[in-house]
C-alpha cells in the first residue's frame, strides 16, 4: 500500500537530475577570460560577426581558447591561465582596434564560469552573486523628470511663436510660467484664432482659456499622455547613453535597468574606482550638426593625408569617408526631440527632428543657402566625433521640423534617433543611493554565508538522525533535495543571490525541516495509538499534509508581500525565501515519502519502524 | 529517544489569564521603549552617507574625526565597529551640499590623515527621497501581510482564529521592535525582512495548532472547548520544541558565523522564534477561546451536506 506508482516515482527522479544538472555549474569556479564589447555609440555589436573575428584572431596567434560566447551585447573567450588570458587580450585588441588612438572595441578582462560546454549551452549557469558578495558599485540615479518638462515647455513656447506668426495670428505675449504656457491674445475672437491655428499643428497640448481683468489668453499644458511619452522617452534615452558610457569602463557584466517611473539602477561588479565611475555616468555627450565639404578634389587630398585648413576628415556609417567643415552650425542644444517613423509621400523610414525656434531659424537660413549639398549630423563624446548621419539638403526646411529619410531600415532609423537624442535632450539625473562593497568584504560575506548555512545544516543532520534514526535520515535527505533544488532554481532564474539571500537559504532550511517534524510525529502518534506500521506511515503523511499545507501558505504570504514592496536587500531575501517554500513542500513531502516507500514499502511485513523510540503510556 | 512523555492533556487553559497577562505586559514595555527610546534607523531609512575602512593596523580615531571636522563634516559619527581596525563613519544628508560626492570627499580626506591607510570596504549613501519610501514600503508589506494572511485564516478556518492569531503574533512583532528600541540596536531593512518573516512564520504556529483544535472538535465530541484546546496543545508541543529547536538551530548558527551583517538579523529572528512559540501557542489558544469558539462552527456544515446526500 505505500508504494508510488512508476510515474511518480519516475518525476521525483527526473526533477532530483534536473535539480542536480543545474546545480552543478556552481562547482566549477571560475576561469580567466577576455570580453569584447563595443566602444562606439554608433558602432553596433554583431556578434556572430565579432565571434568568428576573435576565434580567427586567437587561431591566427596560435593561442588555445577553451570556448568562445556571445550575448546580444559581447563577446568572451575563455582561458586557462591569466598568462593565456593577458596574450589574448592583446591579440584581440590589435586585430579588431586597427587604431588604437581610436578603438571601435572595448576590450576587457573577465572572469567566466568554467563549467563545461554542454552545461553552459543547456542553460545551465551559476548562481548570479549580488554586489555584496562580490563586490562593486551600485547606484541608483533619478531622472530630473521637472528638469525634461521645463525644457519641454520651453522649447514649445518657442515653437508657438514662431507657429502663431506663420499663421497671421497676433499674440500679446507667450511666456513659460513653471510647467504650463501662457499666450495673450487681444481679444477672443483672435484667441479663438490662436487656438485653431495650434490645435491643427500639435496634439500634444492641452488649451485651457482664461479671462483675467478683461484679458483673454490660453494657458497650454501638455496632455498626460504627452508628459508620459516625454517621462519614457528620457528615461530610455538616459538609459542608451549609460550603456554607451558603461561600455566604455570594460565593466564586465554591467546591470543598467529601470525602476519605477523615473529612476535606473546601475550596478558595475569588480569596479572599486566609485570616483571614475561617477564622472562617466555624469559626462554629457554633445550634438553637432556642420556642413559636409563637398568641394571637388579635397576629399581625395584629405584622404593622401593633407587635410585641409578648417575641415576634418571622419568615416560614415557605412564606411565611407567623409570630409566635414570644422565650423558648427548648431548643437544639440537647439535640438528639442528626434523620432523614428516614416516619410509622409515615400512611406521610407524616417527620422523626426524637432528645433527649437532659434534652432529652426537658423536652421532655414543654412537650408535656403545649401539647396543639394550635404550636412552632417554628429555625435561628440569624449571630445571624438562621430558622424552618425549626413543627409543631402533637398530645401529649405523652415519651422524647425526636420525630416532624415533613404536608405534607411526601420531599425536604422530608431538607432539614429535615439543616439540623436543622447546628444541632446538628456534629462539630467541625481545619485541618490549608493552602495560600494570592496572586493575583500564581498569574498568574507560569501564565506560567512556558507558557513552559517553549513553549520546550521549540520547541527539538524545529527538532531534529527539521532532523534528520528531512519525517519530522521529520510528527512535530512528530503532537506538536502530541498536544498539541491533551491540552488539548481536560483541558478536557473538567474536570480542574483545576495548576502541575505544566502540567509534566507538557511532560514528556509531551518523552516523546512518543520514539515518532516511534523510527519514523523504524526506517524509516532499513530503507532502509539496502536496503528501498523504501513498504516501509520500512510496516515501520518495524510494527516500532516493539511497542516503542511496551511503552514506553507501563511509563509508565503509573508514572503510574497517582501516580495512586492520590499528593495535592495528585502527583495534579495523574499525572492530565495518563496522559491524556498515551494522547493521545501516538494521535497518534504514527495522525496521523503518516495524514500519512506523505498524503504518500506515492498515488504509484506514490517515488524516495526525505525522512527526512534516510541514512548507508549503504561495505562493507556 | 523520546522527550515529551506527557500522559495526560496539560490544562493550559486554566492559566490562560496568566499568560496573557505577562505577554500584556512584556507588550506594554515594548511600547513604552518604542515611544520613549525609539528605533535607531539605519542608514537606509534615514539617509545619509556611511563608510566602512578596515585598517592594517588600529588608527586614531579622534585624529579621523578632526580631519572630518576640518573638511567640512563636523557632525560625522566616527567609531570602531566589530575590532579597534575596523572604522564605521556616519554622515547625515545635508541641504546644500553634493550629497553625490561625499563618499569620494570623505575617502579622500582619509588618505591625509596620518598613520596607517585605510582600505575602503563598504560605502552606503541614501539619498533623503528614498528613505522615506523604504519606510512606507516596510508598513505597506506589514499591512499587506496582515491582510493576507487574515483572509486566508478566515477561510480555511474561521473569523475567530483569524483574529487570534494576528493579534498574537503582531504583538510578536511589536515585542521585537521594543527590543531593538531598548537595546537601540540597529534597525536596517535586513532587521525589516526578518520581522516580516517572523509574522509569517509563528503565524505557521498558530495554525498548526489551530489545524489540531479543528480536528479534536470534529473527533472527540465529549469534550468542552477549554479541553479540546488542551488537548491540541498538549499533542502538537513535540512538533512545537523540535520544529523551533530545528530553526533555532539555523539561525544560532548565523548569528555565530554571519558576521556583522547578519547579526541583527539573526538577532530579530531569535527574539520573534522565542516569542513566537509563546504567543501563538498560549495567547492565540485563550483568544479563540475567548472569542467563542465552539464545536458547532466546524460541524455543523458537515450535517447538511449529508442530509442532502440522503
Amino acid at each position: 500500500m505505500n508504494r508510488y506508482p512508476l510515474w511518480k516515482n519516475l518525476l521525483i527522479a527526473l526533477v532530483l537530475i534536473f535539480g542536480f544538472i543545474y546545480t552543478l555549474p556552481n562547482f566549477y569556479g571560475e576561469v580567466p577570460a577576455v570580453q569584447v564589447s563595443s566602444g562606439k555609440a554608433t558602432l553596433k555589436l554583431e556578434p556572430a560577426q565579432v565571434e568568428a573575428r576573435v576565434a580567427e584572431i586567437l587561431s591566427a596567434a596560435k593561442l588555445p581558447h577553451t570556448g568562445i560566447f556571445s550575448d546580444a551585447n559581447s563577446v568572451r573567450a575563455r582561458f586557462e591561465t591569466t598568462d593565456l588570458q593577458l596574450q589574448g587580450k592583446d591579440a584581440i585588441e590589435r586585430g579588431l582596434n586597427p587604431n588604437a588612438a581610436d578603438p571601435s572595441y572595448v576590450v576587457a578582462l573577465n572572469l567566466l564560469s568554467a563549467s563545461p560546454n554542454w552545461l553552459t549551452s543547456i542553460g545551465a549557469l551559476p548562481m548570479y552573486l549580488g554586489l555584496d558578495l562580490r563586490g562593486g558599485v551600485h547606484f541608483l540615479l533619478e531622472v530630473d523628470m521637472d528638469g525634461a518638462l521645463t525644457k519641454r515647455m520651453d522649447a514649445t513656447a518657442g515653437d508657438l511663436r514662431t507657429l502663431l506668426r506663420d499663421k497671421d495670428v497676433r499674440h500679446s505675449g507667450i511666456r513659460r510660467i513653471s510647467n504650463a504656457v501662457e499666450i495673450r491674445f487681444r481679444d477672443t475672437d483672435v484667441r479663438e484664432a490662436g487656438r485653431k491655428a495650434i490645435l491643427a499643428s500639435t496634439a500634444d497640448l492641452l488649451l485651457v482659456d482664461r479671462d483675467e481683468d478683461g484679458q483673454a489668453s490660453l494657458t497650454a499644458t501638455l496632455t498626460p499622455q504627452a508628459a508620459k511619452t516625454l517621462q519614457e522617452f528620457a528615461i530610455k534615452q538616459n538609459i542608451t547613453t549609460l550603456h554607451n558610457r558603461i561600455n566604455e569602463l570594460g565593466v564586465a557584466e554591467p546591470v543598467i535597468q529601470q525602476q519605477g517611473a523615473n529612476r535606473i539602477v546601475v550596478q558595475l561588479p569588480g569596479v572599486q574606482d566609485v570616483a571614475k565611475a561617477k564622472d562617466i555616468l555624469g559626462r554629457t555627450a554633445t550634438l553637432e550638426v556642420r556642413m559636409v565639404d563637398d568641394t571637388a578634389g579635397r576629399l581625395e587630398e584629405a584622404m593622401a593625408g593633407r587635410v585641409p585648413f578648417g575641415t576634418e576628415l571622419y568615416t560614415e556609417r557605412g564606411g565611407s569617408p567623409l570630409l566635414v567643415k570644422k565650423q558648427v552650425v548648431l548643437t544639440g542644444e537647439r535640438l528639442t526631440d528626434a523620432q523614428p517613423g516614416f516619410d509622409g509621400q515615400t512611406q521610407e523610414p524616417a527620422v523626426h527632428l524637432t528645433l527649437d525656434s532659434a534652432g529652426a531659424r537658423i536652421f532655414r537660413d543654412v537650408t535656403r543657402e545649401n539647396v543639394n549639398k550635404r550636412m552632417a549630423i554628429l555625435l561628440i563624446e569624449k571630445g571624438k566625433g562621430e558622424v552618425i548621419t549626413a543627409p543631402v539638403i533637398r530645401g529649405e526646411i523652415a519651422g524647425g521640423r526636420v525630416q532624415i529619410s533613404g536608405r534607411m531600415s526601420t531599425q536604422e532609423a530608431t538607432d539614429v534617433a535615439l543616439l540623436l537624442r543622447a546628444g541632446s535632450l538628456a534629462a539630467p539625473m541625481e545619485i541618490i543611493e549608493e552602495r560600494t562593497v570592496g572586493p575583500s568584504l564581498g569574498a568574507e560575506n560569501i564565506e560567512k554565508g556558507f558557513n552559517s548555512t553549513l553549520w546550521g545544516f549540520v547541527a539538524i543532520a545529527v538532531f534529527m538522525i539521532a532523534y528520528y534514526a531512519l525517519f530522521g535520515l529520510v528527512s535530512v535527505l528530503a532537506l538536502s533535495a530541498n536544498l539541491l533544488l533551491l540552488v539548481a532554481l536560483l541558478s536557473l532564474l538567474q536570480a542574483t543571490l545576495t548576502l541575505p539571500g544566502i540567509a534566507a537559504i538557511a532560514l528556509t532550511l531551518g523552516m523546512a525541516i518543520d514539515a518532516n517534524v511534523l510527519i514523523n510525529e504524526r506517524i509516532r502518534e499513530e503507532l502509539r495509538n496502536g496503528s501498523s506500521p504501513q498504516a501509520a506511515i500512510t496516515a501520518g503523511y495524510d494527516r500532516a499534509f493539511d497542516t503542511i499545507l496551511d503552514s506553507n501558505v501563511t509563509t508565503l504570504i509573508a514572503g510574497i508581500a517582501l516580495l512586492v514592496f520590499g528593495s535592495g536587500p528585502v527583495r534579495g531575501f523574499a525572492v530565495v525565501h518563496c522559491l524556498g517554500i515551494m522547493t521545501s513542500m516538494f521535497s518534504a513531502i514527495l522525496v521523503s515519502r518516495a524514500l519512506v516507500n523505498l524503504v518500506y514499502g515492498r515488504r509484506r511485513k514490517v515488524a516495526a519502524l525505525s522512527i526512534g523510540q516510541v514512548w507508549k503510556p503504561s495505562n493507556n | 529517544m523520546e522527550f515529551f512523555r506527557i500522559k495526560n492533556d496539560i490544562p493550559f487553559m486554566k492559566h490562560a489569564l496568566v499568560f496573557n497577562i505577562i505577554s500584556f505586559i512584556t507588550f506594554a514595555l515594548a511600547v513604552l521603549f518604542l515611544l520613549t527610546r525609539g528605533l535607531n534607523l539605519s542608514v537606509e531609512f534615514t539617509g545619509g552617507t556611511l563608510l566602512e575602512v578596515n585598517y592594517a593596523e588600529a588608527p586614531q580615531v579622534q585624529l579621523i574625526r578632526d580631519a572630518l571636522g576640518e573638511g567640512g563634516y563636523p557632525d560625522a559619527q566616527v567609531q570602531n565597529f566589530g575590532s579597534a581596525r575596523d572604522i564605521l563613519i556616519r554622515l547625515p544628508n545635508k541641504d546644500g551640499l553634493d550629497s553625490n560626492r561625499v563618499s569620494e570627499k570623505v575617502l579622500g580626506m582619509l588618505a591625509t590623515v596620518d598613520g596607517p591607510k585605510g582600505e575602503m570596504r563598504r560605502v552606503e549613501f541614501v539619498g533623503p527621497q528614498v528613505g522615506k519610501e523604504l519606510a512606507a514600503d516596510g508598513g505597506m508589506a506589514l499591512l499587506l501581510v496582515v491582510i493576507g494572511i487574515m483572509i486566508y485564516l478566515a477561510l480555511r478556518f474561521e473569523w475567530r482564529f483569524a483574529i487570534s492569531a494576528i493579534i498574537a503574533n503582531l504583538h510578536d512583532v511589536i515585542i521585537i521592535l521594543g527590543f531593538f528600541a531598548f537595546f537601540q540596536w540597529e534597525f536596517s531593512l535586513a532587521v525589516l525582512a526578518a520581522v516580516l518573516a517572523v509574522l509569517g512564520y509563528s503565524v505557521n504556529e498558530s495554525v498548526v495548532v489551530f489545524d489540531r483544535v479543528r480536528e479534536t472538535f470534529k473527533k472527540k465530541r465529549a469534550m468542552s472547548t477549554p479541553d479540546v484546546l488542551n488537548h491540541a496543545i498538549t499533542r502538537t508541543i513535540s512538533r512545537t520544541v523540535i520544529t523551533h529547536g530545528s530553526t533555532q538551530v539555523m539561525v544560532l548558527s548565523m548569528l555565530l558565523f554571519g558576521g556583522e551583517t547578519l547579526y541583527y538579523f539573526a538577532l530579530a529572528l531569535t527574539i520573534g522564534i522565542l516569542f513566537g512559540i509563546y504567543s501563538s501557542v498560549l495567547v492565540a489558544s485563550p483568544l479563540v477561546m475567548w472569542l467563542g469558539v465552539s464545536r458547532e462552527q466546524f460541524i455543523q456544515p458537515k450535517k447538511t451536506k449529508e442530509e442532502a446526500v440522503v
